[in-house]
């Protein structure tokens, strides 16, 4: 399972669709929206993207991952739109047999979402706001 | 040849439409096309923005070569997570 979706991420389902008899281990990872960023405090996040082709590159991540190590099954799926602060913007659960092979493909997952999904996060904060990774924006108040 | 250029982000925001068709002359590289854009759009030129380039959903470099109805997407720099 490798969606992009604007509705809340539901980490039973995930932890359900990744569940197998011959796995010993689940692992999942939850990447979740905080109030501050570089000094700035943060009101609220909005994430875009360009869904087909983030689905591809997401589905491209667990194949990577399955040759990497052996891995029972994989589900990541990344929120959309508006996300309140504390709430899921990213999960990602993998089972495998031993625990080593589901710790080290969540870790890669994460990291490979930041470097090539087309995914961006609009950050909202006090005083303005600003597309994470790009060196515009509205100006920082104070800064 | 035409292809289809679709806008996101802060990309989407300076041009000011998410997605727009484009009349190119055969053999055009992505790097051509996003030359005529600047020209079209002159606030696409985001000073010291790194982009990369996908054309029908795969990553491309910028000598790639279009066809007839690509859809090309100009991608600024990622930040899911």
């Amino acid at each position: 399972m490798f969606r992009v979706t604007n509705q809340p991420i539901d980490l039973d389902e995930l932890v359900r669709y990744v569940s197998d008899p011959e796995a010993g281990a689940i692992a999942t990872f939850i990447g979740t929206t905080r109030n501050h960023n570089e000094g700035r405090k943060v009101i609220a996040l909005d994430y875009e993207a360009y869904p087909e082709m983030a689905e591809k590159e997401l589905a491209r991540i667990g194949a990577d991952a399955n040759k990497q190590w052996p891995l029972c099954r994989m589900a990541i799926v990344h929120r959309l739109g508006p996300v309140q602060i504390g709430d899921a913007s990213v999960i990602i659960a993998v089972s495998s047999a031993h625990r080593d092979a589901a710790f080290a493909a969540s870790r890669f997952a994460i990291e490979e979402i930041k470097k090539t999904v087309p995914i961006w996060k609009k950050e909202v904060f006090e005083g303005g706001e600003v597309w994470i990774g790009t060196q515009t924006g509205q100006p920082l108040p104070d800064r | 040849m035409k292809v289809r250029i679709k806008f996101f982000a802060i990309l989407r925001e300076r041009a000011g439409t998410g997605e727009v068709s484009k009349e190119i002359a055969n053999g055009s590289t992505v790097a051509d096309l996003w030359r005529q854009l600047q020209r079209d759009y002159p606030k696409l030129d985001v000073p010291g923005i790194r982009l990369l380039y996908a054309v029908n959903k795969d990553y491309v470099g910028l000598d790639h070569k279009l066809n007839d109805d690509d859809e090309v997407v100009f991608v600024p720099p990622v930040s899911g997570g």
